[in-house]
């Protein structure tokens, strides 16, 4: 499973600044159990009250009238609720729990993947019963339920303790020394600096564990809201068919290209080369002359068919990719094209070779887009790689506005995200209209050593 | 004129041979490898050295940076780089290893063995001899330049041909002009593109590729 989820743990940052960050965070998180606190009184409102109708309805014993009217009373707002209010609550839930999983990973160290939710059961509008019922047999939605139910307990108790001890410490200790109203604690002995001494103590106290208890609330979070597993491994397996599908027709369709254009290029040159020399051997006693010009052309059909190779090359696996690595091709592929680049790179090693090739061709897809239809002025290649990550980010500032669904420009992304799904890399883009464009691409890999020169 | 060949493949390194003798130049030494290219360069001390770009072990760049070690260890030592396909990266590299004596071309340009000689005969005069790939691509990377865009296409003509490392006299036989013709030319050339006049030919040259980038 660890390999599935990356997780990002390590010792959390301790001190003043991450302790009061920490703190502060906590109650941001607290401000989210409030509003789930909310969502949920809707949901138990339509349950309750439905549950308390039917029950009417069916148990219960009195005048038989009277149980009708109240059940009616219970039923009518229970339903209303129900099916009025509460799908829209529990997809209001599911954002809330979508933005705790994002939160935790920027700020508890404990990414949480996004759960499988189940599709809707069919296109366009669905009917009230429909949509209750699709969303209230989801299992991710019923976890997602239960963690606002915990989050009850876990915000006060994790996520707004740290902020709850040093208020604590602030206000019931060191107050009295600021604020005269305030009445100070009753103890033996408690002098003003003992006070003081104590409040920093307890102040301190509650910004060293707020760190701690934020990475145990993201913890907890993770543990109820994280996908559950076998969930998680049928998504991958779907995932792993589709893009294996995906990089088995690329494959396929670019030896297609290859065998197409050795067929039209230079396999066909070599063929009327043949030809030409033979034509030349039969008249060379004859007319020297004209075997002559015949031996001319067959060598300048012998330069094409070579220019021919050398562009196809170029474009299965280009030469300095192969010599030097990615900055470098990178770097060569920047001197080729009229566009002013500036490139930082920061690799110590190189990717696997496939990964290599991959990023190389969607930096080239990239530039060539910018080219097309940026009207960049100037352009930003980033090149690094950390945590088991390699990151390239290629930044212009033209006018923006490119998509991955937008035609002009989109099949191109389209094709470098497929790509890059092979290797479970993505590409993240923000192309305000107006620019700048900024594309991210990540590839997760490793690097290996670099090579030592040999001469 | 002493030759030393750096060749990995028997049939090239061969042909290379026997089509410089042909044409009055001394084979020094045919070697394989970056190692002994070495070792020859210090021991025949040539005239100029002729290196593939894909030589054993690897089979990537060594060929270069052979070049570059054999220039660092032999200051001046002509060079002429022969590969499959020319990188503007690699000319850089090339062309920044020292001022003059290097040569970066494809090997299709020993099909026509006249000019291939003379890019040798140029490299070992201390010259320049830069693939025609080389300089288009760098013309077509320079496409938006105003100061390009000024130029005559005749003009760009005699600048693709400068950028190369031809001498006047080359340029004149090659478009068929008189040499003044070339000399006004390129005269004209220096004035748009703003560049300090030379009488060298082969710091002219530098300046060219230095302006359009290379």
């Amino acid at each position: 499973m660890a390999v599935l989820v990356p997780t990002r743990r390590g010792t959390p940052r301790l001190g003043l600044g991450p302790g009061l960050v920490a703190a502060a965070r906590g109650l941001a998180f607290t401000g989210l159990m409030l509003a789930g606190l909310g969502l949920l009184l809707v949901v138990l409102a339509a349950v309750l009250l439905t549950a308390l109708g039917v029950a009417m309805l069916v148990i219960g014993n009195g005048n038989p009238a009277f149980r009708v009217v109240v059940a009616l009373l219970l039923l009518v707002p229970g339903l209303g609720i129900g099916l009025y209010l509460a799908p829209g609550a529990l997809l209001a839930v599911r954002r809330l729990t979508g933005l705790t999983r994002r939160l935790a990973g920027r700020w508890c160290g404990v990414p949480i993947a996004e759960p499988r939710y189940s599709p809707p059961p069919r296109e366009g509008r669905l009917g009230y019963t429909e949509r209750l019922r699709w969303l209230a047999k989801d299992p991710a939605t019923r976890r997602d339920l239960l963690w606002v139910t915990v989050n009850l307990v876990a915000a006060p108790m994790l996520a707004a303790a740290s902020a709850a001890i040093i208020g604590v410490g602030l206000i019931a200790f060191i107050g009295p020394e600021l604020i005269k109203t305030i009445p100070p604690p009753a103890f033996p002995g408690n002098s003003a600096g003992t006070l003081i001494v104590l409040g920093l103590a307890i102040m301190s106290a509650g910004v060293l564990a707020a760190p701690w208890l934020l990475r145990g609330y993201g913890l907890l979070a993770g543990a109820v809201l994280g996908p559950a597993g076998h969930a998680e491994l049928e998504h991958r397996v779907r995932e792993l068919t589709q893009t294996r599908t995906e990089a088995l027709d690329t494959g396929a369709a670019e030896i297609r290209r290859i065998e197409r254009d050795l067929h039209d290029g230079a396999q066909a040159r070599l063929v009327a080369m043949g030809m030409t020399l033979d034509a030349a051997g039969q008249v060379i006693d004859t007319n020297p002359e004209a075997a002559r010009a015949l031996l001319y052309e067959a060598r300048d059909a012998s330069v094409k068919a070579l220019a021919e190779l050398r562009d196809l090359v170029r474009g299965i696996h280009p030469p300095v990719l192969a010599d030097r690595g990615l900055a470098d091709a990178v770097q060569a592929l920047a001197l080729d094209t009229p566009l002013r680049i500036h490139l930082a790179s920061d690799l110590h090693g190189r990717p696997p070779a496939p990964v290599e090739s991959a990023a190389y061709f969607a930096v080239s897809e990239l530039l060539a887009n910018v080219s097309k239809h940026a009207e960049a002025r100037q352009t930003w290649i980033d090149i690094r790689h950390s945590d088991g990550m390699l990151r390239i980010g290629v930044t212009d500032d033209g006018h923006g506005g490119a998509a991955p669904k937008n035609p002009a420009g989109g099949s191109g992304l389209r094709g470098i995200e497929r790509r890059l799904a092979a290797f479970d890399g993505v590409l993240a883009i923000s192309s305000p209209p107006g620019g700048p464009t900024a594309v991210t691409m990540e590839i997760p890999c490793e690097l290996s050593s670099p090579k030592t020169s040999s001469c | 004129m002493r030759v030393v060949i750096a060749e990995d493949l028997f049939l090239l390194r061969d042909g290379l041979t026997r089509m410089l003798q042909a044409h009055g130049l001394e084979i020094t030494a045919a070697v394989d490898n970056g190692t002994d290219l070495l070792a020859a360069v210090a021991k025949d001390q040539p005239d100029v050295a002729i290196v593939d770009v894909r030589l054993p072990p690897t089979f990537t760049d060594e060929g270069i940076r052979a070049a570059l070690a054999a220039r660092k260890t032999a200051p001046g030592l002509p060079v002429l780089v022969l590969s499959q396909y020319v990188e503007q990266l690699y000319a850089r590299e090339l062309l920044a290893s020292g001022s003059g004596g290097i040569g970066y071309l494809l090997k299709d340009r020993v099909f026509d063995s006249g000019q291939f000689v003379d890019a040798v005969r140029r490299v070992a005069a201390g010259g320049t001899a830069m693939d025609p790939e080389v300089i288009a691509r760098l013309l077509a990377r320079n496409t938006g330049n105003a100061s390009i865009g000024a130029l005559s296409p005749r003009e760009r003509e005699v600048l693709a041909l400068m950028a190369e490392g031809r001498s006047n006299a080359a340029i004149a036989q090659r478009l068929v002009i008189t040499e003044r013709a070339v000399a006004k030319h390129t005269a004209s050339i220096f004035g748009k593109l703003d560049l300090q006049p030379s009488d060298d030919d082969n710091r002219r040259v530098l300046a060219v590729l230095a302006y359009l980038g290379g």
